[in-house]
């Protein structure tokens, strides 16, 4: 409830189930499913590793960002301390998957 | 990198026809598309997880105009980069 959000979390989605659901839909053994997912997987990761950005229609945007050095405080000691540069990967949703979320 | 892209990188890593390398990425999408229409939460170990955040209605400006708006309750999904992906995209710019 704070920030005006609450965060939903119930059902989780992991690789165990996207191999399943493409076992089921597709007829390839649970197996192959589970390295196909891994594999598919790898390949983004490494694509973003590379520094590209993955642009998927109808789902979002990858893309690796550099966040700017920051000046942060250790919460438990409540010492000073500069959060060098650094890189993290964001992710834009397309319009029709915020569509579908809302629908 | 585009769909298509990633569906001929999976067609040659693994060895299969293009055509069935690209009916399992619209798959895969498809599967963690439905989660997330569904308000699930979609967590891959190693790449990042996604949840469902509930924002209620409230009180907005329009940027442009300055005049007050009622912002509808909405949901919007989040991405957070998985501990493994987050180091290595770190270690590899230094």
């Amino acid at each position: 409830m704070n920030d005006g959000y609450t965060n939903t979390k119930h059902n989780n989605l992991t690789r165990r189930e996207i191999a399943e659901s493409l076992s089921n839909r597709l007829g390839y053994s649970q197996s192959s499913c589970a390295l196909i997912v891994d594999s598919f997987l790898d390949n983004m990761k490494q694509t973003l590793l590379g520094g590209e950005t993955i642009k998927l229609v109808h789902f979002g945007t990858f893309t690796v960002r550099d966040k700017a050095p920051r000046k942060g405080r250790n919460p438990r000691t409540g010492e000073t301390i500069t959060i060098k540069k650094r890189q993290t990967v964001s992710f834009r949703p397309s319009k029709k998957l915020r569509e579908l979320i809302n629908k | 990198m585009n769909k298509s892209e990633l569906i001929e990188a999976l067609a040659q890593e693994i060895n299969i026809p293009h055509r069935e390398a690209s009916a399992i990425t619209t798959t895969i999408i498809e599967t963690m598309t439905e989660a997330l229409a569904r308000g699930e939460s979609i967590e891959i170990r190693g790449f990042g997880s996604f949840i469902i955040k509930k924002y209620n209605s409230y009180e907005g400006r329009n940027p442009k105009t300055g005049k007050k708006i009622l912002v509808k309750p909405k949901k919007l999904p989040f991405f957070k980069v998985g501990k493994d992906l987050r180091e290595k995209v770190n270690a590899n710019k230094k």
